[in-house]
């Protein structure tokens, strides 16, 4: 038992802390005011190689491991929510797959230009009549000569309006239910892929949130991932990584909440006093940083444990519960410590709590995160 | 950063466990019923080495380390809370006495509690002086060549069955300041009191003790005039981990019942595990369990490599016991009636668990050591 970081991952803290202070935070209540997507933020990380941290070098990551990958993410997140689930979704939902599952041809073509992050990935699961049920696809993809057909629509799908690349689930065949689904890689210029309704949201406003439309949309055989019938495994795997990445952004996001109450209950005066000198605030503040502290060890243990290649269902959906739900508890409390202060948008404790929301809803809403944890504590 | 356990410390857990688990757990509910000391188990835990985890060999300790030590504990407790607890507070005076101790002392009071030849016991809390613990009014008055003792002590765990007490009273009023001494049973003038009936852990220990012009050497004293504060306190930075663990091992072994019985019970057609509300409170009791566990661990390790870790023992023990209390009870409430009656250990559990959020400082208490450190 080690709670040390590694050489490489105390650097990435550092170099994910700096660069979200001096360039991230700065931008991030305008970014939310506006709903405008990052761009200029996206281009200067992937520079950093905030892309693709767990991608090997040769596929044009930052080759290094998963745990890094949750560091980078908490403190870009502590910034700007919306900025770190563009990465995140990159990161975990896009390259991650192609990574496991992509041919050596598909990795070259597609993987090493998102990993470097010179082109943006997302990924289509959702939809309409498929949220938690994911395995009740209504997208259909049928094989014609060497290629497939794909017709459906695909719905919540974060960086649809920026991405190049979406990583795409199609029923193959209806007959097997979850067993027929079949996941492929989809360039979004390709004829018959179009941008439906984007949406307006509560939080986490920056990043871009779309549904995508394919018609009759011929998508050749070499891009699929793994074989006909393998796209509920491999969106389920996909999702206990990416668990990881929403756990680490949740843990940024409840640390945001907490450092800027912290702060205010240092400089507000009430009845003669700073108000962190009254047991009542002193009672939340210590609560909420004995949860992240919690949350944090749960999401770099989920990490180590994909890092060594091991079982981590389990352990992602605990750390994806835990801390979005104390990003949850947190944004509320920090609000609260802010008082009136906390309702304003003149202080950043409400955009954390709008952002914070998100956290117990995607990849996985937490009451699928339980349902995965119980079917494991059962299964004994 | 690395999750894994050492090969030594997986083999603390394994041996620990299975002697928990065959000796300690099938005791532990006629030890509870009787309100007994189980002295048969503090042997037990001599014999392999568990009473003296914090200390070298050279003074009859296993020197297994903080991690092996919260290892063990919770494994312990897990049987059997109470044993846990007499464990416990028996490594906490050892790990005192070596780090505050004379030679002499190390050499005298160490291998007796390593072999179990009695108990280790702290004296600190008063009947005024609970969370206050510097308000303390038991005196020791320079005479001679010795102190004289005036007070009594409350709520001390172990305190009949202790062949060492480390008794903490006001050397001088003005300015105030308060030394420790160590203190051994029969003396004149230090009488035990009566044990008190207990919600839980009641195979534990806990007595009041009284000092009427009770005469100790100098050399009784642990460490320097005016010290004692400083060592109670750090004595409980290291407690509060050991407690911590405590609360882990007993709420696991609720889990763990509580679990089981999901998959057995039937109800309207089927496993009551098959029902969500059920599955809801397994997976939440699971995941706080885990988190604290890390708490715990995170604590111990800073321990281990002797960097400061007082906030981080305080949010190990306040998580993990209200965790484990949550846990208790939600167990309890997946037996339904069959949690209530004493034929399943689930409301033993729920009753053990209630004294962690209390002993070795409230929630309240760490909750002030954390924001404190949070507040500067």
């Amino acid at each position: 038992m080690v709670f040390d970081l590694t050489e490489e991952q105390r650097m990435i803290q550092d170099t994910a802390r700096e660069f979200a202070r001096k360039e991230v935070l700065p931008k991030a209540a305008e970014l939310d005011e506006n709903s405008r997507f990052p761009e200029e933020l996206i281009r200067q990380m992937a520079e950093l190689g905030f892309m693709g941290i767990a991608v090997p070098e040769e596929y044009g990551g930052a080759g290094m491991d998963n745990v890094c990958y949750a560091i980078a993410m908490e403190e870009i997140s502590r910034a700007c929510a919306s900025t770190a689930v563009i990465m995140s979704v990159n990161n975990s939902l896009a390259c991650d797959p192609i990574l496991k599952f992509g041919s050596e041809e598909i990795r070259r073509e597609y993987l090493v230009p998102m990993a470097s992050g010179k082109k943006l990935g997302c990924f289509g699961l959702t939809e309409p009549g498929a949220g938690s049920d994911a395995g009740s696809q209504k997208t259909t993809a049928v094989r014609d000569g060497d290629s497939y057909v794909v017709n459906g629509t695909k719905n919540f799908i974060t960086n649809a309006p920026q991405a190049d690349t979406c990583i795409l689930f199609a029923m193959t065949d209806k007959a097997k239910a979850h067993k027929g689904i079949t996941a492929f890689v989809v360039d979004m210029k390709w004829k018959g892929v179009s941008l439906g309704k984007h949406e307006k949201k509560m939080g986490i406003r920056a990043s871009a949130t779309s549904s995508i439309v394919f018609e009759d949309v011929r998508v050749p055989a070499k891009n699929r991932l793994g074989s006909d019938g393998d796209g509920f495994k491999v969106a389920m795997s996909t999702l206990d990584g990416g668990r990881i990445g929403i756990a680490a952004q949740a843990v940024g996001i409840a640390r945001a909440s907490f450092e800027d109450a912290l702060a205010y209950s240092k400089d507000r005066k009430q009845f003669g006093q700073a108000i962190c000198e009254f047991q009542a605030i002193q009672w939340m503040l210590a609560d909420i940083a004995t949860e992240i502290d919690a949350a944090r060890l749960l999401t770099w243990r989920a990490a180590w444990m994909k890092d060594r290649k091991m079982r981590h269902s389990k352990e992602s959906s605990m750390a994806k519960l835990y801390a979005s739900e104390t990003a949850m508890r947190s944004a509320v409390k920090g609000v609260q410590i802010h008082g009136g202060y906390g309702y304003i948008s003149e202080y950043p404790a409400e955009r954390h709590f709008r952002d914070a929301k998100i956290t117990e809803i995607y990849e996985g809403t937490s009451e699928i995160q339980r349902l995965v944890i119980a079917a494991a504590l059962l299964k004994g | 950063m690395d999750f894994r356990l050492t090969d030594v410390q997986l083999q603390v857990e394994e041996m620990v466990r299975s002697l928990s688990r065959k000796e300690f757990a099938p005791r532990a509910a006629q030890v509870d019923d009787e309100g007994r000391y189980p002295a048969e188990n503090h042997r037990r835990l001599a014999e392999l080495g568990l009473l003296g985890m914090l200390f070298p060999a050279s003074f009859g300790g296993a020197e297994a380390g903080p991690v092996s030590y919260a290892i063990a504990l919770r494994e312990v407790a897990g049987g059997c809370a109470s044993t846990g607890v007499g464990m416990a507070v028996t490594n906490m005076t050892g790990e005192a006495i070596f780090r505050f101790g004379t030679d002499a002392q190390r050499r005298r009071y160490l291998p007796m509690l390593s072999a179990g030849n009695g108990a280790g016991a702290f004296a600190l809390t008063e009947p005024g002086a609970g969370s206050d613990a510097g308000g303390l009014s038991t005196s020791a008055r320079e005479e001679g060549d010795g102190y004289v003792l005036d007070g009594s002590k409350a709520f001390i765990t172990n305190g009949a069955n202790a062949c060492v007490t480390i008794v903490m009273a006001v050397t001088r009023k003005s300015p105030r300041t308060i030394s420790a001494f160590l203190v051994e049973p029969g003396i004149p003038g230090f009488s035990i009191g009566k044990s008190e009936h207990k919600m839980g852990i009641r195979g534990s220990d806990t007595v009041s003790l009284s000092f009427e012009e009770c005469r100790v050497p100098k050399s009784s004293m642990l460490g320097a005039p005016g010290e004692g504060l400083k060592i109670a306190l750090s004595a409980l930075d290291g407690g509060r981990i050991g407690i911590a663990s405590q609360a882990i091992g007993i709420a696991r072994s609720a889990l763990s019942t509580a679990t089981e019985y999901a998959r057995d019970r039937r109800q309207f057609g089927q496993a009551i595990g098959e029902f969500q509300a059920i599955q809801w409170k397994l997976a939440d009791a699971a995941t706080e369990l885990d988190a604290g566990q890390m708490l715990v661990f995170r604590a111990a390790f800073l321990k281990e490599k002797n960097l400061p870790y007082s906030k981080e023992a305080s949010m190990a023990k306040l998580f993990a016991t209200e965790a484990g209390n949550r846990v208790c009870h939600t167990a309890l409430q997946v037996l339904g009636g069959y949690g209530y009656v004493r034929e399943y250990p689930v409301e033993r559990h729920l009753r053990d668990i209630r004294v962690t959020t209390i002993y070795e400082g409230t929630s309240e208490i760490q909750r002030l050591v954390i924001s404190r450190a949070l507040c500067g």
